[in-house]
C-alpha cells in the first residue's frame, strides 16, 4: 500500500539543504544499450541473433552459443519477483539516506533474471512490470512495478527518485506568449504542480490567452526575457531558488534558408532568442537546480527543452532555424552533464512542425500545442530524457537512424 | 557422473600453519601483512627464504602489485608463480595448483598465502572494482556490497526449504561458543541465540550476526613433497582430495546449491574416505546460510535437510560435528582474501594436533572448503579439500 | 556675436542659471519598442552584455557590450530613413550638418486632448491656435508635441490593440504645412514614433516620416519631461552618434532654459 505524499511544508530558513549524492555511476559501453532505452521510455534485453536467447546483464557473447551477434530489442516486459530484501544499513551514501530501500531478483518471462529496484506494492511470487528507469546519477536500472494500477501507484518514494514528477512541485514555464507555453501551463497545472510561473516578455505587449492565463490560482506571470541577461538574473534571484522543473517553451520560428535571406538580422534574433537565451537560463537557474536535487519532496527534479526535431537533421525550408536548433541540442547536452551531479534530468521533447502561425503553409500531420504539453507531463512522469511527438518526429528518428544520407535529401525538396 | 578419477595426490603434504593475528584497522599495507606470512612461515619450517621456490598469492588490496612484484618485494626467486583472484576459493585453488606443481617437481617449496590490509575505505574501494557484471546490474541498486546479493539469496533458500532465521543461528552461535577458545577472534563477547535473534537488521533477512567483520591479516601454509618435509622434520598432512567448480548450475533461477554438489562423489572417491569419517569440518562461512548448503551439498545431508542437520547436530569444538573449530571467519573476521584460507590452516592444524584451545581431541581428517567471487546473483567461485594427518 | 556670449552662457548653466532639462528616457532593454508585422525584419532589442565586473572576467573595471537598433528608445530619424529623403545630399547621421543639432522649440502642449483621446492628431487649426498665443512659430525651429504620454505606465505607452497601437500623433495637413509653411527643422513626439500609431492608414501614410526626411528634416522621438519646458524659448541639444551611413540612433536630447 503506497501512503499518497503529502504536500511538503514551506522550508526552514535556518536549516542545511541536503546536497544531491548519486547512485554507484559506472557502466560497461554494452550496457548503455539500457541508458539508450531507459531516456526513451523502452525495454530493451539483448537477443542472441543466432540461438534467440535473450541475456541479461549485457556482455559481448551469447552465454548459450557464444555467438557475437548480440543486438538490444524491444523486450516482453513482464515477469515474476523471486526474491525480495530490504537494505537497512547500505554503505552507499546515496542509499543510507533513503534507506530502507527494498531491491529484488525477478525472472523475466523471456528468460534472464534481473535485479531491480521494486516498486512498495511488487509482491514476491507475483507477476510484475519491467522498466528501465534513468536514476539520479543519469544512469539506467531496471525498475519493477507489480502488473495492474495500484492506488497512489506515482508517490512510491523509490519511484520518485527516478522521476520528475510535477506533483508538489513549482514548475517555471519560460515563455508563455505562445500557445505551446499555455498548454504547458494549463497540463502542468492539471498534472498537480503547486505553482506555475509563466515568462512573459515585453510585458508592455498584449497576447492571445492572456487573459486566461491571469484568471488563476497557482499560475504567477513573470517578467521573463530569456535574451536579456539581467531580466533572467532579476527573476532568478526571486525566484530561483523555487525552480523545480523548468520547461523551456523559447519559440522563435521563421522559414528561410541561408540564400534566400539578406543579411543576418533574423538570424542574429534567433540566436538571440533561442541559444543565448538558453545560455541565460542556465547560468541564471542551473546552478539552484543543481544544488536542490535532493531537497525534499520538491527537489528539484528536471530541465525540459522543446526542440524541433530538424535540430537533428536540417530542412532547409526552415533551414536557419534547424541551425538554432542544433545549436540548442547540443548545448543541451552539455547542460544534462552539468546539471547531472544534481540529479536534475535534461529532457529533451523533439517535434516536427506544430499547428501553429509560422508552419501555417506546411501539410498535415503537424503537432497540436497540447500534444505537447501531454508529453511534457508524461515524459516528467516517466523519468524520461528523449521524447518524439507526433508522427513527422517519430518518423525523422527513424529515418535518420536508418540513413542520414537518404534523410538529407529527402528534406531537400 | 565421474568417468574416471583424476590423479591422486600421492606424495603432496602441506605443512607449516601460519596466522598472522587479525586486527581491525591497520595502517599497515597488504605487501606488509603478506610478508609477515612468509616470514613466519620460514621460521615455522626452519628453512631459509631462497628455499621456496614456488610462490601463490591472493589478495585483494595488493594495489597494483601481482605476484611477480611480491618477488622482488621479498628477496624470493621462484620457478613457479601464481595470483589466484578467486576470493573465498582461492585457498583450495592454490592448494590444487601447488599441490601438482611440487607432484610433477616444477617446484619443492611453495609458499601459498594470502594477506589483506584494512583501512577504513579498503571495503568500498575493493567493491567498487570488483566485477563487471556486478558494476552495470548490481551495485547500481544499493547493493553496496556483498550484502543484498546474499540477503536476495538466504530469502529464496529459506523461503523455499522453510528454514528460519533460527535454525541458521545455530551456525553463529556455535561457531561463537568455538571462538571463545580462540585468542586471536575478533569477537570476544558470548553470542546467544536471543542476541543473534534481536540484532539489527541489515538486508533482510540478513541481520548483524550473519556478517563477517572486515579486518587486516594474513595465513599461509607450505605445500610440498613429502620427502622434503621428512627431510626438515616437519610434520606435515598429506592431502587426499580436492574439487573445485566455477559457474555451476547456470540454469538455477536463483542458487541453492553451490558446485560442490557437482563433484562432490570424486572428493571421497579420490580421498577413499565418507563424510562421517571426518573428525573435523570447515566451511566458508560467508554468509552461516552457505554454511548450511554446504552441509547440503558436501554430503553431510540432503538438498533442504540443512536446517534439520543443523538442529541435530552440535556443531561445538565438544560435540558430534565439530564444525570452524577457531570461530570461523563470522567469529574471527574476514581478512579479505585470508578469509579463504582461515578454514584451511585451522583444518591443517586441527589435524596436526596443534590448533591448541580449539583441538578437537584426536582430530586426524579434516575437510575444508571455499566458496566465493559473488558476480552478479550468485557465488560463482566454489572447492574443498580433505586433508590428512600423520596418524591417519 | 562674442565668445565671452558663450563662456556667460557656460557658466550660467554650471550655477544652474539656465536649467538642463533631460528629455531622454534610460536605454534600457525594458522599454517598449516600435513593432512591425512579423515578416518584416524587426529591430533589434536592447541587449546590454556585462564584459567584467570588477571580478575574474576583468578585476578592476566595468564594461558592457551594448546591442541596440537605430531606432530604439530615445532617438533620432535622419531624411535617409524614410524612401522620401533617401536621395538627399547629407541624409545620414554622419553626413547630416553639425549645425542642425543645435536649435530653439516650440511646444505644443496637446496633453488634455491626448488624455480624451489615445488616437488625437495634431492639425493645422490647433497649431494657428497655438501661434496666436505664442507668436509665429520661427524657421529651423523643433515642433515637439507634448502629450504627457511619457508619463505612463509603459504598457499605456505602447498602447497596444488587435488592430495596432494608438497613440498620438500629427496628421498629414499640420505635417506638410509645417514642413513648407514654417520650415521647421524637425519634429518630436513623447511616443514610438513621430506618426501617430494608426497613421498607417493616413494619406500618405506616415506623414511625419513622408514630409520630414522628404525635405531633408529630422525626427525625435521617445521624448520625457516636455512638461519641464517652455513654450518658446528652449534650445534643444540632439547630436546622434555618427554612424556610418546611418539612419538614426538612440541619443542623449536635452534642452536648455533660460530663467523665466
Amino acid at each position: 500500500m503506497i501512503d499518497p505524499i503529502k504536500p511538503p511544508r514551506r522550508k526552514n530558513p535556518l536549516l542545511r539543504t541536503r546536497l544531491p549524492a548519486s547512485p554507484p555511476r559506472p557502466r560497461s559501453r554494452t550496457s548503455h544499450g539500457f541508458t539508450r532505452a531507459a531516456a526513451e521510455g523502452r525495454f530493451m534485453l539483448q537477443r542472441c541473433e543466432a540461438c534467440g536467447s535473450f541475456a541479461y546483464p549485457a556482455r559481448e557473447a551469447c552465454p548459450s552459443c557464444l555467438s557475437a551477434d548480440l543486438a538490444f530489442v524491444d523486450a516482453p516486459r513482464r515477469g515474476m519477483l523471486l526474491a525480495e530484501t530490504t537494505a537497512r544499513v547500505p554503505s552507499d551514501v546515496y542509499f543510507r539516506e533513503r534507506a530502507p530501500w527494498r531491491i529484488g531478483l525477478v525472472k523475466m518471462d523471456c528468460g534472464p533474471t534481473i535485479v531491480a529496484h521494486l516498486h512498495g506494492d511488487c509482491a514476491e511470487g507475483a507477476a510484475i512490470c519491467m522498466s528501465l528507469q534513468l536514476d539520479k546519477s543519469g544512469q539506467a536500472v531496471a525498475f519493477a512495478h507489480p502488473e495492474g494500477d495500484t492506488p497512489n501507484m506515482a508517490d512510491d518514494k523509490q519511484w520518485r527518485e527516478m522521476t520528475a514528477d510535477p506533483k508538489f512541485r513549482r514548475v517555471l514555464v519560460t515563455n508563455g506568449r505562445g500557445v505551446i507555453g499555455q498548454e504547458a501551463v494549463a497540463a502542468l497545472k492539471a498534472a498537480g504542480a503547486k505553482t506555475v510561473f509563466v515568462g512573459v516578455a515585453e510585458p508592455w505587449r498584449p497576447f492571445a490567452g492572456e487573459e486566461r492565463l491571469r484568471d488563476q490560482d497557482g499560475i504567477e506571470i513573470v517578467t521573463l526575457d530569456a535574451a536579456d541577461e539581467k531580466s533572467v538574473a532579476d527573476l532568478a534571484a526571486d525566484i530561483g531558488g523555487k525552480v523545480d522543473i523548468l520547461v523551456n517553451t523559447t519559440e522563435y520560428v521563421r522559414p528561410g534558408g541561408l540564400l534566400d535571406r539578406r543579411g543576418t538580422s533574423i538570424a542574429r534574433d534567433e540566436i538571440d532568442q533561442a541559444y543565448l537565451g538558453f545560455i541565460n537560463l542556465a547560468q541564471a537557474f542551473g546552478p539552484a537546480m543543481r544544488m536542490r536535487g535532493a531537497d525534499g519532496i520538491n527537489s528539484s527534479a528536471a530541465w525540459v527543452n522543446i526542440l524541433s526535431v530538424y535540430a537533428l537533421a536540417n530542412w532547409p525550408a526552415f533551414g536557419a532555424y534547424s541551425a538554432s536548433q542544433a545549436a540548442c541540442l547540443s548545448l543541451s547536452h552539455c547542460l544534462r552533464a552539468e546539471l547531472r551531479p544534481g540529479g536534475v534530468k535534461v529532457m529533451n521533447l523533439f517535434t516536427g512542425p506544430v499547428d501553429t502561425e509560422w508552419f501555417q503553409m506546411v501539410p498535415p500531420p503537424k503537432v497540436a500545442p497540447r500534444a505537447i504539453a501531454q508529453a511534457i507531463v508524461s515524459g516528467l512522469k516517466g523519468g524520461l530524457e528523449e521524447m518524439y511527438v507526433g508522427d513527422v518526429a517519430e518518423e525523422i528518428r527513424q529515418r535518420l537512424a536508418a540513413n542520414p544520407k537518404a534523410l538529407e535529401r529527402e528534406l531537400d525538396r | 557422473m565421474i568417468n574416471s578419477l583424476r590423479a591422486p595426490y600421492d606424495g603432496v603434504v602441506i605443512a607449516a600453519p601460519v596466522t598472522i593475528p587479525y586486527v581491525r584497522y591497520s595502517i599497515e599495507s597488504a605487501q606488509w601483512w603478506i610478508g609477515r606470512a612468509l616470514s613466519a612461515l620460514v621460521a615455522q619450517a626452519g628453512i631459509k627464504v631462497s628455499d621456496i621456490d614456488g610462490l601463490c598469492v591472493s589478495s585483494f588490496t595488493m594495489g597494483t602489485d601481482s605476484g611477480v612484484g611480491l618477488t622482488q618485494h621479498f628477496g624470493l626467486c621462484v620457478r613457479w608463480l601464481d595470483t589466484i583472484p578467486l576470493g573465498g576459493a582461492s585457498a583450495i585453488a592454490g592448494l590444487r595448483k601447488a599441490a601438482r606443481a611440487v607432484q610433477a617437481r616444477d617446484a619443492d617449496i611453495v609458499a601459498c598465502v594470502a594477506g589483506d590490509t584494512n583501512h577504513v575505505d579498503s571495503f568500498r574501494l575493493t567493491l567498487e572494482n570488483f566485477s563487471r557484471f556486478n558494476q552495470d546490474a548490481v551495485y547500481p541498486y544499493g547493493a553496496g556490497g556483498a550484502n543484498a546479493s546474499f540477503a536476495l539469496i538466504a530469502r529464496n533458500y529459506m523461503r523455499t526449504f522453510g528454514v528460519t532465521r533460527e535454525d541458521v543461528g545455530r551456525i553463529a552461535v556455535a561457531q561463537r561458543a568455538n571462538a571463545l577458545r580462540n585468542p586471536h577472534a575478533l569477537m570476544k563477547a558470548p553470542l546467544t541465540m536471543e542476541q543473534y535473534l534481536a540484532a539489527r537488521p541489515i538486508s533482510d533477512p540478513i541481520h548483524l550476526f550473519d556478517c563477517v567483520m572486515p579486518c587486516a591479516g594474513a595465513e599461509a601454509f607450505l605445500v610440498m613433497r613429502d620427502e622434503t618435509a621428512a627431510s626438515l622434520g616437519l610434520p606435515a598432512a598429506r592431502l587426499l582430495s580436492t574439487i573445485e567448480r566455477h559457474n555451476a548450475f547456470a540454469d538455477d533461477p536463483m542458487q541453492v546449491r553451490g558446485g560442490w554438489a557437482m563433484d562432490v562423489g570424486e572428493l571421497y572417491a579420490m580421498a577413499g574416505v565418507k563424510p562421517d569419517d571426518l573428525d573435523v569440518v570447515q566451511t566458508y562461512d560467508d554468509y552461516p546460510v552457505i554454511t548450511m548448503m554446504q552441509f547440503e551439498d558436501l554430503g553431510f545431508c540432503g538438498k533442504g535437510e540443512g536446517a534439520a542437520f543443523v538442529r541435530q547436530r552440535d556443531l561445538t569444538i565438544d560435540g558430534d560435528f565439530p564444525h570452524n573449530t577457531s570461530g570461523g571467519q563470522l567469529s574471527v573476521g574476514q581478512a579479505g582474501a585470508a578469509g579463504a584460507y582461515l578454514g584451511l590452516v585451522e583444518g591443517l592444524r586441527q589435524v596436526l594436533g596443534t590448533a591448541g584451545p580449539t583441538q578437537v581431541r584426536n582430530a586426524s581428517l579434516a575437510l575444508a572448503s571455499g566458496f566465493g567471487m559473488i558476480n552478479y546473483d550468485r557465488g560463482l567461485a566454489s572447492g574443498a579439500a580433505i586433508l590428512a594427518g600423520p596418524s591417519r | 556675436m562674442q565668445s565671452k556670449n558663450l563662456l556667460e552662457l557656460a557658466s550660467a548653466i554650471s550655477s544652474g542659471a539656465v536649467r538642463v532639462v533631460d528629455l531622454t528616457f534610460t536605454l534600457s532593454p525594458d522599454f517598449p519598442v516600435i513593432v512591425l508585422p512579423p515578416e518584416f525584419g524587426q529591430a533589434a532589442p536592447v541587449r546590454i552584455q556585462e564584459i567584467s565586473r570588477y571580478d575574474g572576467r576583468g578585476p578592476a573595471w566595468y564594461w558592457n557590450n551594448v546591442t541596440f537598433g537605430e531606432h530604439t528608445g530615445t532617438h533620432f530619424d535622419a531624411p535617409i530613413h524614410w524612401f522620401t529623403g533617401k536621395d538627399l545630399p547629407n541624409n545620414a547621421v554622419d553626413t547630416m550638418p553639425p549645425k542642425d543639432m543645435i536649435a530653439p522649440a516650440c511646444v505644443i502642449d496637446c496633453s488634455s486632448q491626448a488624455a480624451q483621446n489615445p488616437d488625437f492628431l495634431l492639425t493645422v487649426p490647433i497649431v494657428e491656435a497655438w501661434e496666436a498665443k505664442h507668436g509665429r512659430i520661427p524657421e529651423r525651429n523643433w515642433v515637439l508635441l507634448r502629450t504627457d504620454w511619457s508619463k505612463k505606465g509603459w504598457r499605456d505607452y505602447a498602447n497596444l490593440r488587435d488592430d495596432g497601437a494608438h497613440t498620438p500623433g500629427p496628421n498629414p495637413e499640420v505635417m506638410k504645412w509645417l514642413v513648407e509653411q514654417r520650415g521647421v527643422i524637425g519634429f518630436g513626439t513623447e511616443t514610438i514614433g513621430t506618426d501617430a500609431g494608426q497613421a498607417g492608414h493616413l494619406e500618405p501614410p506616415y506623414p511625419a516620416h513622408h514630409f520630414l526626411h522628404g525635405a531633408g528634416r529630422y525626427g525625435l522621438q521617445c521624448l520625457c519631461n516636455l512638461d519641464q519646458l517652455p513654450a518658446t524659448g528652449a534650445v534643444v541639444v540632439a547630436s546622434p552618434l555618427k554612424i556610418q551611413n546611418g539612419s538614426g540612433s538612440p541619443l542623449r536630447v536635452i534642452a536648455l532654459v533660460a530663467p523665466t
